[in-house]
Parts: C-alpha cells; sequence; structure tokens
C-alpha cells in the first residue's frame, strides 16, 4: 500500500543514512585515490608533485609488499582453517545433550568478547614470554626447553591468538544453524540404518553449509583487516616477517610519514577486499530473496 | 521414538565440553586471577591458581599510574555516543525499507553493506588528514563520527532483519485509525521494535567498544579510550604482569557481561540474518 505521499515520507527517511554512507565511501576514498598519484611526504610539506603509477611501482616491486601479501593470507586461511574444522568439532559437541551447557556456551564466547589489544597483549606476556609466560613454565616442567613463539614463529602466534578470538564466533554460528536441523530427519535417517559418520556427512554437513560459507566470508571480511593484534605482539617484525597489508599502510603512513605511497597500498588493500566482497554480497544477496 | 541418550554419554560430553570449555575461557580467567596478585607471585615458580595473598593493590595502581577512569569514560562515551547517533539515523531508514519497499530497496541495502566490505587502512590516509586539519584528532566527537559510519550498515541491517518480523497489517491498521507518521512510529512501530532495538544497540556498544583500528590510530592521549589505554602496556617495563592483569580485567569486564546477555543477537546481528 505505498501511496505516493508514502513514497517520498520513506525516500526523506532513508536520505541521511544514505547521503552519510554515500559520502563516507566516496570522499575519503576518492582522496586515496588522488593521492596515490602523488609524492608526498607529511616531512616535506609542500613539496607534493605528481608522482604517475610511482608509488604502485615502488608498492610492487617491495618485496615487503609481496611479503605483506602472503602474511595477510596466511592469516586469513591458518585463522579460517582453525576456526572452521575447530568450530564444526565444538558445535557438534555442545549440541550434545549434557549437564550444564548453558555455562559452556557463556564460557566458550568469552574470548570473541575480548578487545583485541588486550587479547593479543595477555597471550604475548603471559603465555608466550619465553621467560615468565605459562607455556615456558609448562615445557620446562616436563624437560623442553620453552620456545620464544613471537621471535621464531612470530606469524604462527598472531594467527593462534587471533583464531582464539574467532573460534567463538564459528562455534556459535554454527551451532546456531544445527539446532535448526530438524531433529525427525535425523531420527529417520537413524532408523534407515545411517550410522553416525554417514548422517553427519548426509545430513549434517549439507544442512551446515551455508552456515560455514557465511562464517567463511565474514571472518574474511575483518581477517583481511587484523591490525591491533600485529601492532602490540610483533610490531609486524622481526623484520617484515608478521606485517600483513594493513599494517604495512599504517607504518608507511603514520610512521614513515609517506602519503602517497601509503595510499597506493591503501588502493591495493580496497581492491583485495572488493574480491572477497564480491561473493560475499552474493551470497547475503540469496538469503535476501529467500 | 525419542531419541534415547544414555546417562553414561551425557557424562562423556559433560566431561568433554566442560574440559574444552574451561580451556578457551582459561586466559581471561588467569588475567582476573593473576589481577589479584603481587608482581612476584604473578611469576613465581611453579604459579599459583586460587592460593596466593589476594590483593586489590595492581587496581589502584593501574589507576594511579594511567588514568583507568578517563579511558573508561571516553569509551563509554565514544561507544554509546555512537551507537545512539547511529540509531537515530538509521531507525528511520530500516523502518522505510521495511514497510514501504520499492523495486531499488534491495539494492540499496546491498550497497549499503558493502561500504562495511571497504578495508579502513583504504581511507586511513585521508582520514587521518581530516581530523589532523579540522582539529578533530584526538577528540571523542572524531571517534563518534567515525564509529557511526563503521556500524551505520550494521545497525540499519540489523534494524531491518527485525522490522520485516513485524506485521504490517498493525500499522495499516493504526494508519486507518488516523496515527500520523510520526505517531505511528512512537506508538505503533516503536514497542514492537523495541527488542529488536535493544539487541542492535547491545550488538553495535561491544563492536564499538572493542574497535582497535580507528581509535588507535586516531587518537593520543585526551580521547583515547580503553583499547589505547590497553595498548600502552605493550612495552614492558619491569614486574608488570599483575598490573597488565589488572588493566585487562578492568578494560573487559564491562563487555564481557553485556555481551554474556547477547549471545543470540550477537549471531543474527553479525550474520546479517542469514544464519538464524
Amino acid at each position: 500500500m505505498a501511496t505516493l505521499h508514502t513514497r517520498s515520507a520513506a525516500r526523506l527517511m532513508m536520505a541521511p543514512s544514505v547521503l552519510l554512507l554515500l559520502a563516507w565511501m566516496v570522499v575519503p576514498l576518492a582522496m586515496t585515490v588522488y593521492f596515490s598519484f602523488l609524492r608526498y611526504n607529511l616531512l616535506m610539506p609542500g613539496m607534493e608533485e605528481w608522482a604517475g603509477f610511482d608509488n604502485y611501482k615502488y608498492f610492487l616491486t617491495d618485496p615487503a609488499f609481496f611479503q605483506a601479501i602472503f602474511n595477510t593470507l596466511a592469516i586469513v586461511l591458518g585463522v579460517l582453517f582453525i576456526t572452521v574444522l575447530g568450530g564444526i568439532g565444538l558445535a557438534l559437541l555442545l549440541d550434545q545433550p549434557m549437564f550444564g551447557q548453558g555455562i559452556v556456551r557463556i564460557l566458550v564466547i568469552a574470548p570473541f568478547l575480548i578487545m583485541p589489544t588486550v587479547a593479543a597483549l595477555v597471550w604475548k606476556n603471559m603465555f608466550m614470554n619465553p621467560v615468565n609466560g605459562l607455556f615456558a613454565y609448562l615445557a620446562k616442567s616436563v624437560g623442553l626447553q620453552p620456545f620464544d613463539f613471537l621471535n621464531n614463529a612470530p606469524l604462527m602466534s598472531i594467527i593462534l591468538i587471533v583464531a582464539w578470538q574467532w573460534l567463538p564466533f564459528a562455534t556459535l554460528i554454527l551451532l546456531t544453524a544445527l539446532q535448526s536441523l530438524d531433529e525427525e530427519q535425523k531420527e529417520a535417517a537413524q532408523m534407515d540404518g545411517a550410522g553416525a559418520w554417514s548422517r553427519f556427512v548426509y545430513l549434517t554437513l549439507p544442512h551446515l553449509s551455508r552456515a560455514i560459507t557465511v562464517v567463511i566470508l565474514i571472518q574474511t571480511i575483518f581477517l583481511l583487516s587484523v591490525f591491533a593484534e600485529i601492532l602490540v605482539t610483533t610490531n609486524g617484525g622481526p623484520g617484515t616477517q608478521s606485517t600483513n597489508l594493513t599494517f604495512l599502510v599504517y607504518a608507511q603512513a603514520l610512521l614513515q610519514f609517506d602519503v602517497g605511497g601509503a595510499s597506493a597500498g591503501g588502493i591495493i588493500a580496497v581492491i583485495l577486499a572488493n574480491i572477497v566482497a564480491f561473493f560475499l554480497m552474493r551470497m547475503i544477496g540469496k538469503t535476501l530473496e529467500a | 521414538m525419542a531419541r534415547t541418550v544414555s546417562s553414561q554419554r551425557k557424562i562423556v560430553n559433560t566431561v568433554l565440553a566442560w574440559t574444552i570449555g574451561v580451556l578457551i575461557f582459561f586466559p581471561i580467567l588467569w588475567t582476573v586471577l593473576t589481577s589479584f596478585k603481587t608482581e612476584a607471585e604473578a611469576i613465581a615458580s611453579p604459579p599459583s591458581l586460587l592460593f596466593f595473598d589476594w590483593t586489590f593493590e595492581n587496581y589502584r595502581e593501574v589507576q594511579v599510574r594511567s588514568d583507568y577512569f578517563k579511558h573508561f569514560m571516553n569509551s563509554v562515551v565514544i561507544s554509546f555516543g555512537s551507537t545512539l547517533l547511529g540509531l537515530l539515523i538509521a531507525i528511520p531508514a530500516a523502518w522505510a525499507m521495511a514497510f514501504a519497499p520499492t523495486p531499488k530497496t534491495k539494492d540499496v541495502l546491498m550497497w549499503m553493506l558493502s561500504t562495511k566490505m571497504m578495508p579502513a587502512v583504504g581511507v586511513l590516509v585521508p582520514m587521518y588528514l581530516l581530523f589532523r586539519n579540522t582539529g578533530l584528532l584526538d577528540t571523542r566527537i572524531g571517534l563518534v563520527m567515525i564509529l557511526t559510519l563503521i556500524n551505520l550498515p550494521i545497525i540499519i541491517w540489523m534494524l531491518y532483519t527485525y522490522f520485516k518480523e513485524i506485521p504490517g497489517e498493525i500499522l495499516e491498521a493504526a494508519r486507518m485509525d488516523g496515527a500520523s507518521l510520526a505517531k505511528e512510529i512512537v506508538y505503533v512501530l516503536t514497542p514492537m521494535a523495541v527488542p529488536g532495538i535493544a539487541s542492535t544497540l547491545l550488538l553495535n556498544i561491544i563492536l564499538a567498544w572493542n574497535e582497535a583500528f580507528w581509535t588507535l590510530n586516531l587518537t593520543a592521549s585526551k580521547a583515547a579510550p580503553l583499547t589505547a589505554f590497553i595498548a600502552s602496556y605493550s612495552s614492558p617495563e619491569g614486574l608488570f604482569y599483575a598490573k597488565l592483569s589488572a588493566a585487562s580485567t578492568m578494560a573487559i569486564a564491562p563487555i564481557l557481561i553485556l555481551g554474556w546477555f547477547s549471545q543470540k543477537q550477537l549471531v543474527r546481528g553479525l550474520t546479517f540474518g542469514a544464519v538464524k
């Protein structure tokens, strides 16, 4: 019953949101594109000049850039691997009848609510520290040499920390999806003689496929721009061993004041994210129709 | 035929689930416990879990050293401010899209969501410069603005999925009874939408509270929220585990409690209604 009156009212009500988001999307992004073609360093004000594709050339030939791309992908894939597999297992377990299920859920969801700076600092100091950390103590108590996580395996350590933060998210979503699985279907399969494994492969997994896709896509968006965890643990190091694209651009902009170079890096990050977003939007678009 | 579960299996499930649950929660538990130890006890070997002299000294020291309450207030103002402002802007938009949909509504929604996919680092440089040139750097108002924009798409989406479940007939009935548009929103829609609005509020406060890209890059000290307060503990200085733990506990406690109340909404909000 959308009359002309309500339609124009609707437009009016949407206007603030649309205009704000339009401005938010267009203005800074246009500026980034513009800066990316300039030689522009904050330490040398007034020296800005047109640089063409120099910034992109600089970025695309910098070994740190390829390391950053690799690290970005390693973080995304590593965390996805751990959280999706762990999440499926944990969700299946939590879906079983047990005592105190509500409390276990509360315990499991907690890491997701912790701010990234706290999570990273707690892991860095109280667990992964090679002298006073709990892992070092455990290693020593069984006669092993403590392992210096953040120096010897910085990327793996960051993946572990981030995976700890995102495992609850995957678990919670998969559990929610599991609980909507028709109980009668399971019973029917059971009566037809399907074992636990074939029930999982032919019934549960297909039912979960959509939730798994959602988990993968949403986590990917956030994981592409992991920042605080790197900042407070390794600062991208040693060298650039744990620098991802977000951190590289941050360092270029706010530590080296290279506006032009950082902008070129930012645009590359935007392009990467868009490739991922393309698939995600199609997913959610389908949901809307359903 | 109801599924019969042997009590033996139930006990195995319970033990297994509790073990994993406690392991996942352990870093947080350990942090809270360490915050009540003295610095010497915090690194004692072997570490003690419960049997140490409990002290509140660390909390006092953290407050003296880095002014917890200032950062706490900044976090509260920024997360509540940005969420409330976002709701104010989003409620009319979500209402319009849910109850007066046009063929373009879906595209508008998708486009709004797509702004969320832009990585923050892509616009870090211009935002930093804009903030510097307009004096918004290190101000609460600046952060409220940024976080409002960041979370606006999520707020609109969440509200939209909630509003869509409100039967349109009730609104039409109100309209027939002569209620104006404003009255319709205030007296009919809002009471029915309050649960949805409340969980949107909750989830976005959590997201804003924990946001750690803009809050770290656009603040120095004056407007620094708890994310930055904790980051200042990243360079070790002598014995500091107990103090770090106390600071961490204070930074996460409010949001941990809030989050436990809103588990379900978390799923719904973060998947944009794609998983229910």
